[in-house]
């Protein structure tokens, strides 16, 4: 059953991502973006990650797409916005360069870089404690201090938001 | 059986598409998108690698890429609007400033 | 008081910085009274140094005094320190003396100029570097001195620089020295290289100590190097062609520069190294070769020369040959005897001269001059006392220095140094009465608005004038045959051989020895003719002069033109040497080393062009190589190891 879901799920998200970078339209990009993300996100509770599924549809695929798809409209910009490309000889080699990038990415997973230590949150005592609780238990104690930096920093963000978005800099 | 490997073949495939992505668009918006595809894929990597490692830290950090992705996506979009504003475009091909 | 020799030196220098910075807005009389009075004190020091070393015992007359390490690099040392000794003691009083006398003059010689300061700054700083040469107590320091003198030399040659004949002068004497500084530093690396010390009681004790042989060839190298450097600043052949050009300067540099002290530096320098140069025969005669024919040499040219500046310039550079004809023969005590004459009495003669044309609104050509006697007694007096002197009247200082030095070349010499000294003794008698029967007596053929000008120099140039006088009619008793103060006072310093044992030819005649009153007789003689021939020529018969030189025309050119040495020189060497550097400076700078230059930037410009379209602006291109980069690096890391 997993399995299934897993494949259906993942054939979506390469999909809707192909789609997303042929798409000539930016409300369709935005669209199948957002199509991705929810894909991303059932990925997420198969991996048992079900604070951070929620988390991606409503931060990722609700607000900030949204906001996308607000900035896209406000700048109504429409098919065939895009003029002449100023280089056409790259689209061939991106593709490539692309396969050759997926290619090393490939070796690289089968080389033994990638190898880690197993960690004692176990999918049965998270499931026992609980995903959201572990995770705010971390946040509030071991990672204190850069989730007040985050704060910091999304505050500066929006500042700088506001600062660049007026019309009279 | 859905092993990491699956995990992160995927992820390598959408990060591949999004590199694509920005390499041969040239809506600045829709490259900001491939841009936010990219992150998509390393995160779906760090909370693979959590489950399987049975550890909490990879989730924690995507909590942080996102936190850092929303204030990008509001400082960008932002960019990109000032941008419009003084060209009446969002084609980067028509911001070919930088150079000698 | 022989620890103020410090001070000796010290006044000029700070009379040169106060001048040199402030003169601008001193006033006039301030500027004169601050270098003259530098110089006083400098020289009250001076006797009062010189008394001290005199009150001590013979033997012990050797004083050093070490003012601070100057160079200390592994086994290379050298100190700056003074030394006295009856050499340098003796130079010091010349130097002084002579120097304040000329200071004085020129303050009513200078007046007039506008670069009044600056003058007395360069003359102050002279007087400073000389000392020095003349003072240090190793080789270093000497050098020093020497090319520090002849920076003074070339600024107050240049001294009117408006005028490209003195600019062209100015450079054509420190060039010319610069070849003989180059041997002499040469010389001093070699000391250097052989003694392993450049201090000159170590090299000379070493030397005389070190089991050198006589006719070391090491030895022989290092004084000939030593001597070219002394050619160069004494003005011997080959070098002497700056003297004569240098009389572009102002007069009283001509008198304390160019006749008395700085020309003087070489005979000073080989009689400081009397050990080394008597350890090498050849090179002693090299150096009595090449003063004999100098001394002929130049005073062959001064008998045809119409500049009455210029026959006192070859003046000077035959006398110095005689100073150098006697180190030659190993009398070193004769020629630092004939140093200190000369220094009274040409001093003397070129300040007679500055106050000739002084009064004759600047005119220097003797043809224009005649029948001065009257109108300016003090300069026409003191004159001739200095005109007597060199030619060698008894008893005026000249007589019995130059009487010496043609003994000397006589008994330890040959007979044909004597010979040749002799027939330069009586040229210089004869030219140089010429030049005081053309300037002061006979008819007058001075302009006339020249004439109306026409007076006696102010009290401050004529004191001067009559002081150097006196000493040149005493000056000579100081070394009276026989009973020579001098020799005596001399003698710790040239280890008892200021008569040199050594004899360069096996036919020194020793039984002349026994009449050195023969021997005045004879140079009196030689003077008087010499004299006589002047007077029937200028006085009795004036149209002598123009038949003879219609009649030998072609010597008479070829004196005139000074042998022709400065067009062969220019032929030679300038000439060769410019078009050398017109070679090395279109082919292989401009074209070579700019072009090598050039070529890197213009290589690096192209390749620079070719890389720039790299560099298209489109950010997606440069994203394409942050890609290809991202790759590389991440196969580097799956294929690296």
């Amino acid at each position: 059953m997993e399995v299934y879901l897993f494949y259906i799920v993942a054939t979506i998200a390469v999909c809707t991502g192909v789609y997303l970078i042929f798409e000539k339209n930016p409300v369709f990009s935005a669209l199948y973006l957002i199509q991705t993300m929810v894909c991303i996100a059932v990925l997420y509770i198969l991996l048992e990650a079900q604070f951070i599924a929620a988390v991606q549809m409503i931060v990722y695929a609700g607000a900030i797409m949204v906001l996308f798809l607000f900035v896209i409209m406000l700048l109504n910009l429409n098919i065939g916005q895009e003029k002449k490309d100023a280089l056409p000889y790259q689209k061939i080699p991106a593709i490539l360069i692309g396969i050759a990038l997926f290619a090393v990415l490939c070796i690289v997973l089968k080389s033994k870089l990638l190898q880690g230590k197993q960690g004692e949150y176990t999918t049965a005592y998270i499931n026992n404690v609980g995903n959201t609780k572990l995770l705010g238990n971390l946040l509030f104690t071991d990672y204190l201090l850069p989730f007040e930096i985050t704060s910091v920093l999304l505050f500066v963000a929006a500042i700088g938001a506001i600062m660049l978005a007026k019309r009279k800099i | 059986m859905i092993t990491i490997t699956h995990y992160l073949v995927l992820s390598a495939i959408l990060f591949t598409l999004g590199v694509i992505g920005v390499l041969i668009r040239r809506n600045a918006i829709v490259i900001f998108m491939c841009v936010e595809l990219m992150l998509n894929a390393v995160n779906l990597s760090f909370v693979a690698f959590a489950h399987y490692l049975n550890s909490m830290q990879g989730q924690l950090f995507v909590f942080f890429t996102m936190t850092v992705a929303a204030a990008e996506a509001a400082v960008g979009l932002a960019i990109i609007v000032a941008l419009f504003r003084n060209k009446e475009t969002v084609n980067i091909d028509d911001m070919n400033i930088m150079k000698w | 008081m022989l620890n103020l020799v410090g001070l000796i030196l010290l006044f000029p220098l700070i009379g040169a910085a106060i001048n040199g910075l402030l003169g601008k807005r001193l006033k006039k009389d301030t500027v004169g009274y601050i270098a003259c009075g530098a110089i006083g004190l400098s020289f009250f020091i001076a006797i009062l140094v010189f008394c001290g070393l005199v009150l001590l015992p013979p033997e012990a007359r050797l004083f050093e005094k070490q003012l601070f390490n100057w160079i200390e690099s592994g086994s290379f040392k050298a100190a700056a320190g003074l030394q006295v000794d009856p050499l340098s003691s003796l130079m010091i009083l010349v130097v002084t003396g002579v120097g304040f006398l000329i200071h004085i003059y020129s303050i009513g010689y200078m007046h007039e100029d506008k670069g009044y300061h600056r003058y007395f700054c360069y003359l102050n700083l002279f007087t400073f570097s000389m000392l020095l040469l003349v003072l240090g107590n190793n080789f270093l320091l000497m050098f020093i001195g020497w090319e520090a003198v002849g920076l003074c030399s070339y600024l107050l040659i240049g001294f009117w620089f408006e005028k490209k004949s003195a600019s062209d002068a100015a450079k054509k004497a420190f060039i010319v020295n610069r070849v003989g500084d180059f041997g002499f530093a040469l010389g001093i690396m070699l000391i250097f290289l052989t003694f392993h010390t450049i201090d000159f009681t170590e090299v000379f004790h070493a030397a005389s100590e070190g089991g050198f042989a006589v006719g070391n060839f090491t030895i022989t190298i290092i004084t000939l190097l030593l001597f070219m450097g002394a050619t160069g600043k004494s003005a011997q052949i080959p070098l002497y062609t700056w003297l004569p050009d240098a009389m572009e300067g102002p007069t009283p540099v001509s008198a304390l520069i160019h006749a008395a002290t700085m020309v003087t530096a070489g005979v000073y320098m080989i009689a400081r190294c009397n050990v080394l140069y008597m350890l090498s025969p050849f090179t002693m005669t090299v150096v009595a070769g090449i003063g004999a024919v100098t001394a002929l040499f130049a005073a062959s040219i001064g008998l045809v020369q119409n500049d009455i500046k210029r026959v006192l310039a070859y003046s000077t550079i035959s006398q110095l040959g005689y100073m150098f004809l006697a180190c030659g023969v190993g009398a070193f005590s004769a020629g630092v005897f004939h140093l200190m004459t000369h220094a009274f009495f040409k001093a003397l003669l070129f300040l007679g001269s500055g106050s000739v044309i002084h009064a004759l609104s600047g005119e220097q050509d003797m043809r224009k001059m005649g029948g001065l006697k009257q109108h300016i007694p003090v300069t026409y007096k003191t004159f001739l006392i200095g005109t007597v002197a060199i030619a060698g009247i008894p008893p005026f200082a000249g007589f019995f220095s130059k009487d010496e030095i043609l003994l000397e070349s006589l008994v330890h010499g040959n007979f044909v140094y004597w010979s040749i000294a002799a027939l330069a003794a009586f040229f210089t008698a004869f030219y140089m009465f010429r030049l005081l029967f053309m300037t002061f007596h006979g008819k007058s053929r001075v302009d006339h608005h020249v004439m109306e000008h026409l007076h006696e120099s102010p009290k401050n140039m004529t004191m001067p004038l009559m002081i150097l006088a006196g000493l040149s009619f005493c000056g000579g008793f100081l070394g009276l045959p026989g009973a020579s103060a001098i020799d005596s006072f001399l003698s710790p310093v040239f280890g008892g051989h200021g008569h040199a044992e050594i004899s360069m030819s096996g036919a020194a005649v020793h039984q002349s020895e026994g009449h050195p009153y023969l021997m005045m007789v004879i140079s009196t003689a030689i003077a008087v003719a010499g004299i006589g021939l002047a007077y029937q020529m200028y006085v009795k018969k004036p149209e002598l002069p123009q038949k003879l030189a219609g009649q030998y025309r072609l010597i008479y050119k070829i004196l005139l033109n000074k042998y022709y040495i400065d067009e062969i020189y220019n032929a030679l060497f300038v000439n060769s040497v410019k078009k050398g550097s017109l070679l090395l400076w279109k082919r292989v700078d401009a074209m070579m080393i700019d072009g090598s230059v050039n070529g890197v930037a213009r290589l690096v410009g192209w390749f620079g062009n070719i890389l720039r379209y790299l560099q298209t602006g489109y950010v997606r291109n440069y994203a394409f190589y942050i890609v290809l980069g991202c790759i590389f690096i991440m196969a580097l890391a799956a294929f690296g190891r």
